[in-house]
């Protein structure tokens, strides 16, 4: 285990030759056919689109539209204007009828800023200038494309994708992993667009490749996804790529999380704190390929996405390709509405979703799936128990984590405790959650302690500030005093060091002294 | 027209199991050892299980109204059954009521509810009563019953009751009437009169491969545990160290005097050892919660009960070994924290 990272590097360059297994996971039933039967079908455009601000990681992005502008479909409407990134465009062409505060579903918050286009039915695109041709673009160039198109991670991290491809590049990377292994059940936007558009995802990868400096891309899919190994391989041959590869994986919940699926793949793990370019890898969904592939050879920023409409609660389950701001209620109704005893919305899969209060929220660059789900199929509202020390939550951890004792340390307040527990290694996957007797919120109360950590790790950087810079304060007068003390001590060895003046000293010493004789 | 939806926490799933689901498994698992317990003993064993149930879910029940915690949810989780059956089915079958009572005094208002209740007790409840029970009451809980075939006087279900219930064996009958020695008593007094295993083993109290009856009551207890395996109640760690590590001292001691010694099989199949592999050891609350703490646990337990079993001052050891490992559970879940993923 002690190994410097050069050799893991080279370790994990052999990725996909052989699987290797993550510690804990669930086998879930899939439920992913329910809604693989129909192609994937343009949803219609609502009345209203609310384009959240907030697309990304980190805070919210400003409006470069004002009310009552025309826009046209891809125009920039919200960005970050020193940083240039965080961008968001315009899903269709239309009137900017509000900027509202409304539901966005981001989990920093309830509400976030939103734009309001009405859109004007001609879905008109801005004059677009696509890359030239991208083979003869320096990466700089590439990632300032992806940049400006406003791509995130549309697995459902929606961190920006040009960060994460720079600071990889920067670091070094020998393989690009696209991420096609969705795990979590429902879900199926992403082996649709795997069947339906595998040239674009190639294209993708080598676009990315290129980008980030890599040597050959692995895509990572499921074992239970039939038709897509066969669609995506002659996808490549029709590229004539030889350095891009497909690996199936076994479908074990969370074996599409990114450091499960970097386990799987080389067998080593990522360094807790690191990223995968740790071990010279760089993780990306496989519809950000694509999208980053529309982007660079189109000029068409990111302004919609595949979304997966399912659930017992749905009566036509489907997978839609929806534009970005289109209310949930809109797409539920265009795959023939709810079925009567739908008892909750989910935006994202069962297992780390989170629950809609409303089906006014608009389909983020981070919605793949929206579920309807009946009563007898979620958790009714109970008593939690108290821990009976089972020990499955470890079992199934893929962290390698004791979620039990996490739970006792963050509900005791013990802060140092919960640190040295691994808090921090937690990738709230909701395993523990799921196979808890006890029915204890552990994701919640993780959720709650790693806030409260960041919280309290903030505070200390600024007491140790405060205390450097008093330090640093007493350090600087003690040595101005030090100073002027040998400055005076020297002065004095000065003096005594001068014969003359000793003379002189002496002198009036004797000329004080018979002053003195004198007058007595 | 927007439509609002109750929310609640991820997982949106049904829950896979609850505590109470768990316990009743448990119990579900010890019903082919029950059943061949009274197939051998009689029907005291199921009266002693009536018993200790009614009085620990009267004491449970109580202890919870006077906690102010919410009494049907926490009767509701069948741990003080699993306790109670647990209890019973350590203690002679035709021990007096009381004992039963007493017992679950000391297993459910002491040890569970006064440490907190459910998930709070260090020591595993069941253990507690039967080990306070067997040093107050020697006599009573050491008048263990011959199997059926052996006993000269079978006594039919309302006799047993109604020793049960007087404290005197029923009919006029003795004690020694209805009791004998068990296999471990066999071995432990022969062992002390300096008999050698071969004469030992000619006690009537030997079956086929250990104690009459018992073997095949200890056969259907790790059937029961293997099947909690299989459902994944239980983990392997502990029923595998404390018989692994059972056998490896009972085979480097019987290797290395024959015939002062009984064989690892009689040993596994004797006493609580199986029973105590499978139901009492892996008892979650008081035990240890990492793999490999549950390793050292097991063997602790394995090993305590074998030392007692040779050189301490009782037949059985698996109690004992028990408590004495639940003390030292925290420590060694102190030192046996797994290594957290990406972390060298």
């Amino acid at each position: 285990m002690f190994r410097r990272r050069k050799d893991k590097v080279e370790l994990a360059r052999r990725a996909g030759d052989r699987l290797h297994r993550f510690h804990g996971g669930l086998r879930l039933h899939h439920y992913k056919k329910i809604s693989c039967e129909i192609p994937v079908q343009r949803a219609a455009l609502p009345p209203r689109l609310y384009v959240p601000l907030l697309q990304h990681t980190g805070r919210e992005a400003e409006a470069t539209v004002s009310e009552g502008q025309h826009v046209l479909k891809g125009e920039q409407i919200g960005c970050f204007k020193q940083l240039g990134s965080g961008c968001v465009h315009a899903p269709t062409s239309g009137t900017v009828s509000a900027i509202v505060r409304h539901p966005i579903s981001h989990p920093a918050g309830e509400d976030g800023r939103c734009i309001v286009i009405r859109p004007d039915g001609l879905d008109q695109w801005l004059e677009q200038e696509p890359l030239a041709d991208w083979q003869s673009l320096d990466p700089a160039a590439l990632l300032q494309c992806i940049r400006n198109s406003g791509i995130v991670g549309l697995g459902g991290a929606m961190f920006p994708t040009a960060y994460k491809v720079q600071e990889a590049s920067e670091r070094g990377i020998h393989t690009l992993v696209l991420n096609g292994s969705e795990c979590e059940p429902y879900i199926s936007c992403d082996e649709m667009l795997m069947r339906e558009q595998p040239d674009s995802i190639v294209l993708g990868a080598r676009i990315l490749q290129k980008a980030v400096g890599a040597e050959r891309t692995l895509i990572a899919i499921e074992d239970q996804m039939g038709a897509v190994h066969q669609a995506l391989q002659a996808a490549i041959d029709r590229s004539g790529t030889a350095s891009i590869s497909i690996v199936k994986v076994t479908t074990i919940y969370p074996e599409g999380g990114e450091k499960q699926l970097i386990q799987v793949l080389t067998g080593l793990e990522v360094p807790s704190g690191g990223r995968p370019a740790d071990l010279g890898l760089l993780c990306q969904n496989v519809a950000t390929a694509t999208a980053v592939a529309r982007a660079v050879t189109e000029g068409k920023p990111l302004v919609e996405r595949i979304v997966t409409v399912t659930g017992s609660g749905v009566r036509s389950p489907r997978n839609l390709l929806a534009a970005i701001g289109t209310p949930v209620s809109n797409l539920v109704d265009q795959c023939g509405g709810y079925l009567p005893g739908a008892a909750r919305l989910v935006l994202g899969g069962p297992m780390m979703g989170y629950p809609l209060a409303s089906d006014s929220n608009p389909v983020t660059k981070a919605a793949n799936c929206i579920l309807v789900l009946n009563e007898d199929e979620i958790r009714r509202p109970q008593a939690e128990m108290p821990c009976i020390r089972c020990g499955e939550c470890a079992r199934v951890c893929p962290a390698l984590l004791l979620p039990q004792q996490l739970n006792r340390s963050i509900r005791a307040q013990k802060w140092e405790e919960t640190q040295a527990g691994g808090l921090r290694d937690c990738i709230e996957c909701g395993c523990c959650d799921f196979v808890c007797p006890s029915h204890i919120p552990l994701v919640e109360w993780f959720r709650f302690g790693k806030s409260r950590l960041q919280e309290l790790a903030a505070e200390k950087q600024r007491a140790d500030r405060a205390r450097q810079r008093f330090e640093a304060r007493e350090s600087r007068l003690a040595r101005n005093s030090l100073a002027r003390k040998q400055r005076i001590a020297e002065k004095k060895r000065a003096l005594r060091a001068d014969a003359g003046q000793q003379e002189k000293i002496a002198e009036s010493i004797e000329r004080a002294r018979k002053r003195r004789e004198k007058t007595e | 027209m927007s439509r609002h939806f109750a929310t609640g926490g991820a997982p949106h799933f049904p829950p896979h199991r609850t505590v109470g689901s768990v316990m009743r498994q448990v119990l579900y698992a010890l019903a082919p050892g029950v059943a061949a317990y009274a197939w051998f003993f009689g029907t005291g064993v199921l009266l002693q299980i009536l018993l200790a149930t009614v009085f620990a879910l009267a004491l449970e029940g109580a202890m919870l109204k006077l906690r102010g915690q919410p009494v049907k949810q926490f009767l509701g989780d069948y741990s003080a059954v699993v306790t109670a059956v647990l209890f019973a089915l350590c203690i002679p079958p035709l021990a007096p009521w009381w004992i039963s009572l007493t017992g679950m005094i000391f297993a459910i208002v002491i040890a569970k509810q006064l440490y907190g209740g459910l998930g709070s007790n260090l020591f595993n409840p069941a253990m507690i009563a039967y080990v306070v029970v067997l040093i107050s009451f020697p006599q009573h809980m050491t008048a263990w019953p011959q199997p059926a075939e052996l006993a000269s006087h079978g006594l039919g279900p309302l006799e047993v009751l109604l020793t049960v219930f007087s404290g005197q064996p029923a009919g006029g009958l003795g004690w020694d009437a209805v009791s004998g020695a068990t296999v471990l008593d066999a071995i432990r007094n022969g062992a002390a009169a300096g008999q050698s295993m071969e004469s030992i083993r000619q006690s009537p109290a030997f079956g086929q491969l250990a104690g009459l009856g018992w073997e095949w009551i200890a056969g259907w207890y790790m059937l029961g545990g293997l099947w909690l395996l299989w459902k994944r109640i239980i983990s392997w760690h502990i029923p595998v160290a404390v018989l692994g590590s059972a056998f490896l001292f009972s085979s480097a001691v019987w290797i290395a005097d024959p015939a002062g010694n009984p064989s690892p099989l009689v040993d596994l199949l004797s006493g609580a050892l199986l029973i105590g592999a499978f139901f009492i050891a892996t008892d979650p609350v008081s035990g240890c919660t990492s793999p490999r703490g549950r390793l050292v646990f097991g063997a602790g337990v394995g090993i305590l009960t074998l030392l007692i079993r040779r050189w301490g001052g009782y037949p059985d050891g698996v109690a004992f070994a028990v408590l004495l490992m639940n003390m030292a559970a925290p420590l060694i879940d102190r030192f046996t924290q797994p290594r957290i993923f990406g972390h060298d």
